[in-house]
């Protein structure tokens, strides 16, 4: 009878001191694993981190008639050339050049064949219509007149 | 999860899509700091370049000079125009740089450090003129795909290195080698790493010319980033898509080298002249080998006002790819009359010209001074656009400037 109850509260304080263990390695390690992916969680100093997340403003702001972050015109189909062609290359690309609609396709052609432009689908003729809209070749002759000429006084 | 862990994971996952690739610790990077691809970009600090020069596209960066920037003899880095196909490669290691050369018609493949090609070589420094294909294309109507430069995309500065045919005659030329072509550590703009943004190169006669080197030096310093360190191959004369920049391979070919940008339309014109606008297919187009003869007045900067009775001295350079520039002559009264400026002879071989000379404007008024050069052949600059072409390169038509007389 007291042999057994001695054994009895042997397993049973053996088994408390695996519980308290096991709780032990599971609280250390998950905070470990915690820690692993949030470096700052126990940086009780930056805190303040939360407070200085700023609104972000709109990225797709137009200011007279332009798309400010890219520089794009404002017209029809502006979103689907913005998401489709300033991926890879910059918009100052596209609006320091000048093509009619074939050329506007082909130079689309070119970027799939060898620059990994995807297909464009339906969107392909949004972009070309815009391009061509806001992007049309100028007149240029064989010589321009000179033009923006900034006048000064010269010293010498 | 908390908000501020998910703010923070969500950077970390947009930083790895902008940049395209996983950003390796990224979550021991230092609170505040921005990845030097995704600072702000303020190209005149982060280049060094004078405020004046014109942007002409950010991704991939090209930044274009202006005619009175250069108007230093040797061209200093602020007016230097910046030329990329691809992004610029960032971590560069100078000390474990590597330079390979390979290819069908290398007789033994060689790996050479920095150090090996600067202290195995005999070093040699030369002021070369290095203008881009499509300088000018601005003009051309009608207008020609690909970054609008005007006039600023050339410099003569002074480049030391070693000479490239030391170095592949080091590795062994086999007799049926016919061009080189160079690779290097830019990206392309796909992020693709089975692409390379350009692998040009040259004919083994060029290649084997005393003046085209492997430069290590730029105007007695390392070469900046932007232009190439810590390994830019450099030749004078000849479009500077030739010039590749952050080189680590050059291949030694048993025919034209057929890289990124050495076919199709790329650095080529038609072989025979055509029509504005007219379409030419691929094996009708012949690569750009010497640049044209041409000329730059940069001094004074367009649009200056002088007082009658005042002569204006004006100024500038003129270089012609290969050949030498024999005669340089502006005319104030679009190009009835020309007069001779004074010319100086070149510094060496490929490095551009001094041309100035002092103008009399006889009358109240609006002038233009327009300056040409002739070279060796007797080849002059055109005063109007010279034979239109599909991509708008060698627009070497007579440069001007707009002078007032009060």
């Amino acid at each position: 009878m007291n042999k057994e109850s001695t054994f009895r509260k042997q397993v049973r304080r053996i088994y408390h001191l695996l519980m308290v263990l096991f709780g032990l390695f599971v609280v250390t390690g998950g905070s470990l694993i915690y820690y692993v992916n949030n470096p700052g969680a126990f940086d009780f100093k930056a805190k303040s981190e939360i407070a200085s997340i700023t609104p972000v403003e709109d990225e797709d702001r137009i200011e007279n008639g332009i798309h400010v972050r890219t520089g794009l015109i404002d017209s029809e189909g502006l979103m689907v050339v913005v998401n489709n062609c300033t991926n890879c290359h910059s918009a100052k690309l596209v609006t320091q050049n000048r093509m009619t609609k074939e050329g506007w396709n082909t130079t689309i052609k070119w970027m799939q064949e060898t620059q990994n432009l995807w297909d464009l689908g339906g969107n392909q003729e949004i972009i070309v219509n815009y391009l061509v809209t806001n992007y049309p070749p100028k007149a240029k002759g064989r010589r321009m007149t000179l033009t923006d000429i900034e006048w000064y006084e010269l010293e010498d | 999860m908390k908000r501020r862990d998910f703010v923070k994971k969500g950077t970390l996952s947009s930083i790895a899509a902008l940049i395209g690739t996983e950003v390796v610790f990224g979550s021991n990077m230092l609170k505040g700091y921005t990845p030097l691809a995704l600072q702000d970009p303020d190209p005149f600090k982060l280049f060094n370049k004078h405020k004046d020069m014109v942007v002409l596209n950010d991704k991939p960066w090209n930044i274009e000079s202006q005619a009175h920037l250069l108007d230093d003899n040797i061209t200093p880095n602020a007016s230097m125009f910046i030329r990329n196909n691809g992004l610029v490669p960032e971590d560069i290691d100078a000390k474990n740089w590597t330079l390979t050369i390979d290819g069908e018609s290398v007789k033994n493949k060689k790996t050479y450090t920095l150090q090996e090609l600067k202290s195995k070589f005999e070093q040699h420094t030369y002021q070369l003129t290095i203008e881009c294909g499509g300088n000018g294309r601005a003009e051309f109507n009608p207008p020609a795909k690909g970054n609008q430069w005007t006039v600023g995309a050339v410099h003569c500065a002074s480049w030391t290195g070693v000479r490239l045919r030391d170095v592949l005659q080091d590795a062994g030329i086999r007799n049926n080698a016919v061009y080189i072509g160079f690779h290097a550590v830019d990206k392309h703009l796909s992020l693709d790493p089975n692409k390379e943004p350009i692998s040009r190169g040259c004919p083994m006669s060029k290649a084997l010319q005393d003046e085209t080197l492997l430069a290590f030096k730029m105007n007695g310093k390392d070469i900046p980033l932007i232009h190439g360190y810590p390994l830019r191959l450099v030749a004078g004369g000849w479009p500077a898509s030739v010039s590749g920049k952050w080189v680590n391979r050059i291949s030694i070919r048993n025919k034209v080298h057929d890289g990124t940008k050495m076919t199709g339309t790329a650095y080529r014109v038609p072989c025979e002249p055509v029509a504005p606008g007219a379409k030419v297919k691929d094996e009708d187009m012949c690569i750009i080998e010497s640049m044209p003869v041409k000329s730059l007045i940069t001094y004074p900067k367009s649009g200056a006002i002088i007082k009658k009775g005042k002569s204006l001295n004006i100024r500038g350079h003129a270089w012609a790819g290969e050949l030498e520039v024999t005669k340089v002559e502006y005319s104030i009264d679009f190009g009835s009359t020309w007069k001779d400026c004074k010319l100086e002879a070149p510094a060496n071989r490929l490095a551009w010209q001094h041309f100035s000379a002092s103008v009399d404007l006889p009358k109240l008024g609006y002038y233009e001074v327009w300056a040409r050069a002739t070279d060796t052949k007797g080849n002059a600059q055109p005063m109007v656009l010279p034979g239109w072409n599909p991509k708008g390169y060698l627009n070497n038509a007579c440069h001007r400037i707009a002078v007032k007389v009060s």
